[in-house]
């Protein structure tokens, strides 16, 4: 049997969340989705995702960065992804794609607008890692 | 309290009397300056020769130097050129007794702000500080607001790139979905795709729209056209605008006025700009079947409108943020209202050409209420 690997879309741009949700169901994923951090983390019991890809800034500016440990610590096989419009929102230069701090729990993180090929690329090279 | 501030100043002379002199004249010298009150003070350094100021400047610039011309080795107007080139922020005045025109000249040309013909009174000597430390105060400051200026455009155009890419993001991500006829068996999918894109379109539109109105208010471009208006009037045909979204959704508007007529002199594409962002904000943040209230009262400087909504309010912390440029509020109840961020920018900006303001009281859940005034003669 081939195994179906979950995907958890957490970001509150609708239009972000059924793009997402659609190119990954595409290409045969299962996908649920949350529009916030707190809706994200009402499913942990019920869904396991082996990958994540979350928004940074919703309700709360850290919100990413809470569920990303929270992820980590819940389901630490899950690969995290996330997306930020971080520059957009503040205007601050984000550390971007290459931190190495490692105070970020992320796998990679992308700017926004993400073209779903991103994303896709960056999951290859995690898991080849 | 107002600040003190202590200016450095350097006197260059080879008579030991001068020095001395100049020292005890300004020991106990204060000044104010004039728009922001500061006390300025002195602390006087000296020099004995030109290559010992320079010497000095070297370890630190002063911020007015007095300096004599004449004198062995190095002369003032070879000093003041070590200035320049060194491009030193400084006011220097040169003191000289022998001031002939060439030498005037040559030194202004080298940046000299000001003389003071030897012999000087210690009066003669604070008047030309007193002129060359305000006038190096005022230069600061200018550069300074150029700096925050040029700081706060940068800011400002990095954002507004951003807010265009969002819905630029999302309109391509549903035009690759379109091409690639993913998910597209469903009708219903199809459908909400091409809705999806042109309600960012228009999102997009309305920002530039705004960035547009903005800019022209800032600019001072947009020729005003001030006519006797009657405010109630305006305010009903802003209404007529918003009314098929207001009906789509349950909303009634209702407008309460203590006369049938309020007359002011204004522009009517400004009245517009504010009646539309207030009462389509009012709709917009609106619960499904919810009200909105506009309250308009005669006063005898000012009109007020008042315009309440029974939406989803905001707390304390939020209504602190709302006053930035691209703010938006962001929480579970806003995730799917669409703004420019820029609405309350132009209408403060608008209500201040009428000497006016926006202020805002609102409650979470209950609905908030925005009210604008605008003196009848400015």
């Amino acid at each position: 049997m081939i195994e179906v690997k979950k995907v958890l879309v957490v970001d509150d741009d609708p239009d972000f969340l059924s793009q997402t949700e659609m190119m990954f169901s595409s290409r045969g994923y299962e996908v649920v989705t949350a529009p916030g951090r707190g809706e994200a983390e009402a499913i942990f019991d019920s869904y396991t995702p082996d990958i994540a890809v979350i928004d940074l800034m919703m309700e709360n500016d850290d919100d990413g960065f809470v569920l990303a440990y929270r992820l980590k610590k819940r389901f630490p096989a899950c690969i995290v992804i996330m997306v930020t419009n971080v520059t957009g929102e503040t205007g601050i230069e984000f550390p971007g794609e290459d931190d190495s701090s490692g105070w970020i729990n992320a796998d990679a993180i992308l700017s926004k607008p993400v073209r779903f090929e991103q994303i896709e690329e960056e999951l290859k090279k995690i898991e080849s890692r | 309290m107002a600040e003190e501030k202590v200016l450095s100043l350097l006197i260059v002379d080879d008579e030991d009397g001068m020095r001395l002199g100049v020292k005890r004249s300004l020991r106990h010298f204060s000044m104010e300056t004039e728009d922001t009150g500061e006390t300025v003070k002195f602390s006087v350094t000296e020099a004995g020769s030109g290559e010992e100021a320079i010497a000095l400047m070297k370890e630190s610039s002063p911020d007015i130097v007095l300096l004599d011309n004449k004198m062995d080795g190095m002369s003032g107007i070879d000093v003041l050129r070590w200035i320049n080139e060194n491009e030193l922020d400084l006011m220097a005045i040169m003191i000289t007794a022998y001031a002939s025109i060439e030498t005037a000249i040559t030194a202004t040309k080298q940046g000299a702000y000001d003389f003071l013909p030897k012999p000087f009174t210690p009066a003669e000597l604070k008047v030309s500080v007193r002129q060359a430390a305000a006038h190096l105060v005022t230069l600061r400051q200018a550069r300074e607001l150029e700096r925050e200026k040029r700081r706060v455009r940068f800011q400002f155009i990095s954002v507004l790139a951003h807010e265009l890419k969002a819905p630029l993001g999302a309109i391509e991500g549903y035009l690759y979905l379109l091409r690639d006829g993913i998910g597209m068996d469903d009708p219903a999918v199809h459908d909400r795709v091409v809705k999806r894109s042109l309600v960012r379109l228009s999102g997009m539109r309305k920002l530039i729209y705004d960035l547009l109105d903005l800019t022209r208010l800032e600019s001072g471009q947009k020729k005003r056209e001030l006519n006797d208006l009657d405010v109630l009037e305006c305010i009903r045909n802003s209404l007529e605008t918003m009314k098929p979204e207001a009906d789509r959704r349950g909303i009634l508007i209702t407008l309460e006025s203590s006369t049938d007529e309020i007359v002011m002199v204004a522009d009517s594409g400004e009245l517009e700009i504010i009646f539309n962002n207030l009462i389509s904000n009012a709709v917009k943040y609106n619960r499904d079947n919810g009200s909105v209230t506009i309250k308009v009262v005669d006063e005898p400087d000012q009109i007020r409108i008042a315009v309440t909504d029974t939406g989803i309010g905001m707390s304390e912390k939020e209504v602190e943020k709302l006053f930035g440029e691209f703010v938006r509020i962001k929480n579970s109840k806003t995730r799917n209202i669409l703004g420019s961020g820029l609405g309350l920018s132009i209408m403060r900006k608008i209500a201040s050409l009428y000497n006016g303001g926006v202020t805002v009281e609102s409650t979470p859940d209950v609905g908030s209420t925005f009210t604008v005034t605008l003196q009848k003669t400015q």
